[in-house]
């Protein structure tokens, strides 16, 4: 019972961390059409800008200037960079972001070394929260989780209740003709991207001290991020939330679970001797196969139902 | 013009969504006829096509291709039963010559599949067939030309090879002089009339010179339903054409 | 079926065996002899992985898999015959690899290929990381972080060859490729190369010409398969050992940079992707830390320019040379490459400062800076004028060709 509830807050945190992620792709996948390889380089910036702004001004400027410095790189990034592709197609533009993510990454060996940054929780959030029978369940991880609430209400209130968003939301379906109707398209694409970075930044900021904060957190999170925009359905907010809970739960319960086929069969009396052939095979714990059920998940979801489960867009 | 039926619409009806696109149509396209379906922007007849050609299911009804049944087949099924089409929006391969184009084209009624223990250069058949073919459509001096960098006519000539390339019975063609200046038209009336002998021609058009020039019968399609079936004069004079669409101005031609 | 053996095809392919086998009296050195033999590897997989891409538009972001199979199954055949299991010749092991990468791409393939475009590439992503995610699964396989290691003098001596030195092992690759490069190219020669160039540029339409394009992809996955199974298997020989970083997302990462920058629209674009990736990656590597980040640069400049590649690049100058109007591009191209100088061993000197931590050449921390940052501004400037300068001079070059029948 202890187990669940804990495992269960875990990942809601978790879970609401990789929408954070997967809203700012999804948006930028629904107006683009693009889908950011490089987003979770924009993540792991996050994280190690708010380590060295940090060094300096402490947690909470970081945690408002580490965003806006991910966001105006990002704007760099759209009107410099992606724009420029634009004219090629699809595959350029997808191809541009792939070789960003891998320039991005080389960057921060370059600036930070391949080893870990001694990204710390701020001391004032480091305390317990409340105890969950033996467990302690630290007041960061509600912060974080407070974080994400209010910048997704913030984000839900911004596209639905301003001009701003109204706009940005007409762009999202019908760009030529938001354009025909004066608006600066572009130019609203070049924030919608610097927003989607900006969140994405803040994720960062966010998950880089209670997760490592290493060059390859890009790489392992940004995988994740893109299971979740493609099993919830690309282009679908929505869906993005039910993956990223679902993900989020499966990924943090797995990891957690050391039960395999073999205990399952122990239940009912059954065992099989280490000698054994199929030994190997029914041995391997849930946990063990966690890094794998995600992506088992996603092709899963490609082949039944390759728009998501709440996607309109194939492609 | 025989009376065997080429193609036949049985109560085909189509929706998407809640919205019914057409309305159950019943039409017999008889061997060797030239069968235009005219009518108003929105009847529907683009969506006939695709239903023909396979391209979208059907909700509802029967098509029938020389007697064989095609309903919801896949459109290349459809295709190697012998039937095959043109599109409206220039439908080519852009980063393939304009041979390569025409060579894809009429593989598989020359009996090829997914082949791979053949040079293709060297199947003399193909190359025959893409000649004839190239020089039919009057591309014989752009033949080795990016399919994507011809001009627009050219596309459409292009266009029209591909469909004709298989040597298929029954050709669908859509809108085939569709942006084309007078002049061009012309040339694509006379290649249609060339391509189109002793075969059976399905065509939708817009341009009323070109219908009534080609067409042995025509077929009205308005909001989904054909409401006339006729010999070009009958169609010219029918009263209910004339207000859906033709509208009251004499010397129609 | 005299064309078959037209003479020019014979010369052709007879010049290139004959140059792979001078190739390593020209470049001899224990270094060069390995990297040729990367080299090798190398254009096997990446013209098997054009096959998807180039050819049949399939942008794939694990063809590494097969690739790694391939070279798993091999060594494990390899190690069967050093236990004396059984005995099959070395030299013709790599069929292994290429049966192994075909069934894999067979099975795997008829699930994938029935989708295309971004379903596609996101699909090879995902089995791509459950496979190497599986790797550290069945370590009997894949032997968990060590990988499998084996001996490719295995099965003895046969008409003298043991496979012992480098370059019995470079003349073993170098026939494989020369065997896979002209089977790859006789496949775009047949009705199924043309329905994959065909699917590539309009799918919807093959369809309406009697072809289902879910199954030329699917067949032209499996093909591809085999040719990346073949390139595995003689990476196993190569290396002694295979580990599971050979079938993860870095190596399908590496193939389609190198495909890109060599150049996908022509059959020989990657082949020079190939060979520059791996000349970067071997040689740079020995002299700056920084050689991932220049690679990475360089792709972006390549997608940003260049789509086409280098390939393209060099497509883009036949007709001026053909028309012998080279000599009007050569002072615009002076001018730039002039004033590319600055700009690239400015960049080079800022990243290198960054990486020896303050200070390049012997110089303090602040010239170092000041000297870099003084030749990229430089540069920048000087480059957008000379930039200018070439595009107008293109401009007219390319009216000047389409006026005399060059285009």
């Amino acid at each position: 019972m202890e187990f669940f509830l804990v495992t269960l807050l875990n990942s809601l945190s978790y879970g609401l961390l990789l929408f954070m992620l997967s809203s700012g792709l999804t948006l930028i996948f629904s107006m683009m059409g693009v889908l950011n390889f490089a987003h979770a380089s924009f993540y792991m910036l996050g994280a190690y800008f708010a380590y060295q702004i940090g060094a300096y001004t402490g947690f909470w400027i970081a945690l408002f200037l580490a965003p806006l410095v991910v966001g105006v790189i990002g704007a760099f990034t759209e009107r410099f960079g992606l724009r420029a592709v634009h004219r090629f197609g699809h595959v350029a533009e997808l191809l541009f972001t792939f070789g960003l993510a891998y320039v991005i990454e080389e960057v921060v060996h370059l600036v930070w070394g391949r080893a870990p940054v001694n990204y710390r929780i701020p001391e004032t959030l480091d305390f317990t929260l409340f105890t969950l029978f033996t467990t302690q369940y630290p007041a960061y991880r509600a912060f974080m989780m407070l974080v994400s609430v209010v910048m997704l209400i913030t984000l839900y209130l911004l596209l639905t209740r301003t001009r701003v968003g109204l706009i940005v939301q007409a762009s999202l379906t019908h760009p030529s003709m938001v354009e025909a109707l004066g608006h600066n398209v572009p130019r609203v694409f070049m924030f919608v991207f610097a927003g989607g970075c900006a969140l994405a930044g803040l994720a960062g900021v966010l998950g880089g001290n209670m997760f490592i904060t290493e060059p390859g957190m890009a790489f392992a999170v940004g995988s994740i991020v893109f299971v979740v925009v493609v099993f919830g359905g690309m282009g679908s907010l929505v869906g993005a939330f039910i993956a990223s809970l679902i993900i989020g739960a499966i990924q943090t319960f797995s990891v957690a679970l050391n039960l395999s086929l073999l205990d399952f069969l122990n239940l009912f009396g059954l065992s099989i001797s280490e000698d054994s052939f199929w030994y190997s095979g029914l041995s391997i714990t849930i946990s063990q196969t966690a890094p794998v059920l995600p992506y088992l998940l996603m092709v899963l979801m490609l082949i039944i139902r390759p728009r998501g489960l709440m996607g309109n867009r194939e492609t | 013009m025989n009376q065997n039926v080429s193609l036949r619409l049985s109560e085909v009806r189509k929706s998407f969504g809640s919205t019914s696109i057409i309305n159950g149509v019943s039409l017999d396209v008889f061997e060797g006829e030239r069968h235009a379906i005219i009518g108003p922007n929105g009847a529907g007849k683009s969506t006939l096509f695709n239903l023909i050609s396979g391209r979208y299911g059907l909700s509802a009804g029967r098509i029938e291709l020389k007697g064989q049944d095609i309903t919801n087949l896949d459109p290349q099924n459809i295709n190697r039963s012998g039937l095959s089409r043109s599109f409206q929006i220039t439908n080519i391969f852009p980063k393939m010559s304009v041979y390569e184009n025409i060579r894809c084209a009429t593989l598989w009624s020359l009996g090829y599949r997914y082949s791979l223990f053949r040079r293709i250069s060297t199947i003399r058949s193909v190359r025959n067939r893409a000649d004839e073919i190239i020089e039919l459509i009057g591309l014989g001096d752009r033949e080795e030309k990016l399919a994507g960098e011809l001009t627009y006519a050219e596309q459409r000539a292009l266009e029209i090879g591909i469909t004709i390339a298989s040597g298929s019975d029954v050709i669908l063609l859509d809108e085939p002089t569709a942006g084309m200046s007078r002049a061009e038209t012309n040339a694509a009336v006379e290649l249609i009339s060339k391509v189109t002998r002793q075969k059976t021609l399905l065509m939708v058009e817009h341009d009323m010179g070109v219908v009534f020039d080609l067409a042995d019968r025509i077929s009205v399609l308005v909001y989904g339903e054909i409401i006339a079936t006729g010999s070009p004069s009958e169609i010219r004079s029918n009263q209910l054409v004339k207000d859906a669409y033709l509208g009251t101005q004499e010397g129609v031609h | 079926m005299a064309r078959v053996f037209s003479k020019k095809r014979i010369i052709f392919w007879a010049s290139v065996a004959l140059s792979f086998v001078l190739l390593p009296l020209v470049f001899d050195g224990g270094f060069s002899l390995s990297m040729l033999s990367q080299m090798g590897i190398a254009i096997i997989f990446v013209l098997s992985y054009n096959m998807l891409l180039g050819q049949t538009g399939l942008l794939s972001f694990g063809h590494a898999v097969y690739f790694g199979l391939g070279a798993f199954v091999t060594a494990h055949i390899v190690n069967f015959i050093d236990q004396g299991s059984f005995w099959f010749p070395i030299t013709f092991v790599p069929i292994v690899g290429g049966i192994t990468g075909l069934l894999f791409a067979l099975v795997l393939g008829f699930v994938t290929t029935r989708r295309a475009g971004t379903p596609f590439a996101m699909i090879s992503l995902g089995i791509a990381e459950m496979v190497a995610a599986s790797a550290l699964m069945f370590t009997t396989f894949f032997g968990g972080e060590g990988g499998i290691v084996t001996n490719r003098t295995a099965g003895g001596v046969v008409a003298g060859i043991s496979y012992g030195p480098q370059i019995q092992v470079f003349y073993l690759i170098a026939g494989w490729c020369l065997i896979s490069m002209m089977g790859m190219y006789a496949i775009t020669r047949t009705p199924l190369g043309r329905l994959a160039n065909a699917v590539r540029d309009n799918p919807e339409r093959v369809k309406f010409i009697g072809y289902n394009p879910v199954r030329v992809r699917w067949l032209m996955m499996t093909l591809s398969g085999f040719f990346a199974g073949v390139a595995g298997a003689l990476a196993t020989i190569n290396y002694e050992i295979i580990t599971a970083e050979a079938l993860g997302l870095m190596a399908s990462g590496n193939v389609v940079l190198m495909a890109f920058i060599g150049g996908i629209n022509h059959f020989w674009g990657p082949i020079i992707g190939a060979v520059l990736v791996t000349l970067l990656q071997s040689a740079l590597s020995t002299y700056t830390q920084a050689w991932l980040l220049y690679f990475g640069l360089f792709f972006l400049i390549i997608i940003l320019y260049s789509p086409g590649g280098i390939a393209n690049i060099l497509a883009m100058h036949a007709p001026v040379i053909k028309a012998r109007l080279f000599k009007s591009l050569a002072s615009s191209y002076l001018i730039i490459f002039l004033a590319s100088v600055p700009l690239i061993v400015g960049t080079i000197a800022v990243i290198e400062i960054l990486y020896r931590g303050g200070a390049i050449l012997g110089m303090s921390s602040l010239v170092s800076w000041s000297s870099s940052l003084v030749l990229i501004v430089v540069g920048l400037v000087v480059f957008r004028f000379a930039q200018r300068r070439v595009k107008s001079v293109w401009a007219s070059l390319d009216l000047e060709l389409r006026k005399r029948g060059f285009v």
